[in-house]
């Protein structure tokens, strides 16, 4: 009996070793198709043989060139102008969008208005909308103001980013609901404006979904490229990072400025893949909605 | 919410709050009802000076407006403008000189703007007699009227949502609703590079609808064949993410799993990297010389100088970007379930050892119906995205492979892949309007059937 008992004890602790190995082997070759691109973008910005298409897997030399070029060579493409730029909107549009968003959350979540259903209904039927439907009628919208020339390029940018903002509150609100309402009610008796509980108790309280709406909004027009190539056109000086490596893979420049491309890629997403796995964690808890059992 | 309680919330509203804009016209007194006519009287008359002021600011810009722009804007909107450009020989400067012609698309343009322009003015002028009718009541009971500072205090408590949704109403109304009409209209234009109307054009009715319906014409036929790829990909797109997803979530998650923080960085570190990057590089490295074929020919599994025809080939085209589609949504896939998954309360899993299930009929039993319903709000919202999933497709594979020379789109472009075609590349701005509307019925019509079929529905805000 004890011996036939240790026997099945035996059995099911191999069989449970067995399926451990067959998961972290399964593991390992999907981390490896995950990160084969990563990993050659990064040979890739240190090679030194030019041009996009080669004949070997690793470089047959490595160089810090293609960094090097990147910021001093700015006839062509310039790539440090390219990146002021990119910040300049990226931290403006940071500011409004998050504004917009998290003020918009609280009202639909917390206050109660005439409005607010329709509000609500609206947005989701905006969202419904092909987003690049309405991009050519917002360029003509922003030339008939005088936004499409010069510097205020960077405006109308600024502008197109932050302005829809307040139609993606669904995750944010869904986050201040989960938050008691008593919690406004005794705050409300105690004299506090809304004003007040939005600032002082409603904002401390959801740091996960502040940041998580902080950090989209700032990560937004380093990775959209899109509305900024229809809205900058031929404005080279106004290019946001996005356009300009966009550009480096066009037929005429990709023979020179592969491996370059390859290095700003890597450089753009250092900062981004900081802030985000620092950040991880919150956005699994904005995403889950703080609903935690 | 159903009609009986909407009428019952308006009633207890109204109970409220009695000023309304018809009981203002109604039972209101002399000043209150000529505010109808000069808005902000009936506030100054009541004392609120400021506030009425700025009532009849308002007015006068709007009327100094409509004098001076406005009435000829309405006007046009009507005929769209018909005045050619022309050249003129001027005899003393000995130049041609082009005369001063309608531009159809800014006669459009600045005639919605009025329209919306008017429609704000109309709810401001309700809210006029609405105030002045409370002022009025206000008076007549006795009570105290609100000063202009205290007004202003109101903003920051009891009347905050119109201090903090006023500036983002704002910019939805000029960014995205105005645009949206706007596109809307051109579906009923004829204003097309085809006729050679880009500079006039004129309204035409449903004929852009009539001739997408017609699957005689080409671009009719492009247009069932983009919708059915369209929802092909959709569907694949969203259940491939969402199972590879959540079965790595889990795997990855399972309590013998060793190094959880390892796997999950290897797995979010491709999200880490820009989307429009990712999808560059992988179109670069699957290019007939790029670093995939290059890589399975020194491993000798296919033959020097054959390559495999990733974007050549429509049905290896297809597969292909399905196949990217994984490898750059499976990441956010993780994330997003993972908090879900763990909110799965563990006695339920518990429960089921007890009894003897297996991994796989947890799964079935209790992880998948419990995701189900959770996640149906997060589903329909993905199935969306990836019906306008511009980025995936516009940067992988740009539409590619085009089998049929004479029609616009390629094998694999997507019903907004080819509106973008249709508007930018080709100037059919009419056909890409109409597209795109037929993109939202579409949406509209899918999204509203799921949704309110799905048990999450009854829960404002789902998960």
């Amino acid at each position: 009996m004890s011996t036939e008992k240790k026997k099945m004890q035996r059995s099911a602790k191999r069989i449970k070793a067995r399926n451990n190995a067959i998961v972290y082997i399964v593991l390992s070759i999907l981390a490896v198709i995950w990160l084969f691109p990563v990993l050659w973008v990064i040979l890739t910005s240190f090679r030194a043989e030019k041009g996009s298409y080669v004949s070997t897997f690793f470089p047959k030399s490595f160089t810090l060139d293609n960094y090097i070029k990147l910021f001093t060579d700015t006839s062509i493409l310039n790539f440090p102008q390219m990146f002021l730029n990119t910040l300049l909107i990226a931290i403006c549009s940071c500011v409004l969008s998050s504004f917009f968003l998290l003020s918009a959350s609280y009202c639909l979540s917390r206050l109660r208005f005439k409005l607010r259903k329709p509000y609500m209904n609206m947005a989701m039927i905006l969202g419904l909308f092909p987003g690049f439907m309405s991009m050519v009628a917002v360029y003509f919208i922003l030339k008939a103001v005088g936004l499409t020339e010069g510097n205020n390029v960077r405006i109308a940018l600024i502008l197109c980013y932050s302005g829809g903002a307040a139609l993606g509150f669904q995750i944010t609100k869904g986050f201040f609901d989960t938050i008691p309402m008593a919690l406004d009610e005794a705050a409300l008796l105690d004299g506090c404006t809304r004003w007040q509980i939005f600032t002082k108790i409603t904002l401390p309280l959801s740091k996960p979904i502040v940041i998580y709406t902080i950090l989209t909004s700032f990560i937004g027009p380093w990775v959209d490229f899109i509305f900024a190539k229809v809205i900058c056109r031929a404005n080279a000086d106004q290019y946001t990072v996005a356009i300009g490596l966009w550009r480096m893979l066009e037929k005429e420049y990709i023979d020179n400025w592969y491996t370059s491309f390859a290095a700003g890629a890597v450089l753009i997403s250092i900062p981004i893949a900081i802030l985000f796995l620092k950040l991880q964690k919150y956005y699994v808890n904005g995403m889950a909605g703080a609903v935690k059992g | 919410m159903n009609a009986t309680s909407a009428l019952k919330l308006r009633r207890a509203y109204q109970a409220q709050n009695p000023c309304t804009c018809m009981g203002a016209l109604k039972n209101g007194g002399t000043a209150t009802k000529l505010s109808a006519v000069v808005m902000g009287l009936g506030n100054m008359v009541h004392g609120q000076v400021p506030k009425g002021l700025l009532f009849l600011a308002v007015e006068i810009a709007y009327l100094v407006f409509m004098f001076t722009n406005g009435f000829h804007n309405l006007a046009m909107l009507v005929s769209l403008g018909s005045v050619e450009r022309q050249e003129v020989w001027n005899e003393e400067l000995q130049i041609f000189e082009y005369t001063h012609g309608d531009q159809s698309i800014l006669l459009l343009l600045y005639g919605l703007a009025t329209l919306m322009l008017t429609g704000v003015v109309f709810w401001i002028w309700r809210g006029t007699l609405k105030s002045a009718y409370h002022a009025e009541c206000m008076a007549k009971a006795g009570k105290h009227i609100n000063t202009f500072t205290e007004d202003l205090k109101e903003l920051l408590d009891s009347n905050l949502y119109r201090l903090l949704m006023t500036p983002s109403m704002f910019f939805i109304t000029v960014l995205t609703i105005l645009p949206l009409v706007f596109m809307i209209c051109m579906a009923f234009t004829n204003y097309s590079k085809i006729g050679n109307h880009l500079v006039l054009f004129d309204w035409v009715g449903l004929e852009n609808f009539r001739t997408l319906f017609d699957s005689n014409s080409v671009l009719g036929s492009t247009f069932w064949r983009v919708l059915g790829w369209t929802l092909v990909w959709a569907f694949f797109a969203t259940f491939t993410n969402y199972f590879a997803g959540m079965i790595l979530a889990i795997v990855i998650n399972r309590k013998e799993t060793k190094y959880k923080g390892f796997w999950r960085f290897c797995f979010v570190l491709p999200c880490a990297v820009p989307m429009f990057v990712s999808l560059l590089i992988m179109r670069t490295m699957l290019q007939p010389e790029g670093a995939v074929n290059v890589l399975l020919r020194q491993l000798g599994l296919i033959a020097d100088g054959t390559s495999l025809p990733f974007f050549t080939d429509p049905t290896w085209a297809r597969v292909t970007v399905i196949l990217i589609n994984i490898w750059v949504g499976v990441p956010y896939t993780l994330l997003q379930l993972t908090g879900v998954l763990q909110n799965i309360p563990a006695d339920l899993y518990e429960a089921a050892t007890v009894d003897g299930a297996n991994s796989v009929q947890t799964f079935f039993r209790i992880t998948l119906p419990y995701m189900f319903y959770v996640t149906t709000p997060y589903l329909i919202a993905t199935f969306t995205g990836n019906v306008n999933n511009f980025n995936v497709i516009y940067l992988l594979s740009g539409g590619d492979p085009v089998t049929d020379l004479a029609s616009t789109a390629g094998s694999t472009d997507l019903l907004v892949t080819w509106l973008y075609k249709l508007t930018i590349d080709k100037q059919y701005y009419n056909v890409g309007a109409v597209v795109g509307i037929l993109t939202f019925i579409i949406l509209a019509v899918g999204s509203l059937l799921t949704y309110r079929r799905s048990k999450s529905y009854r829960e404002e805000g789902g998960f």
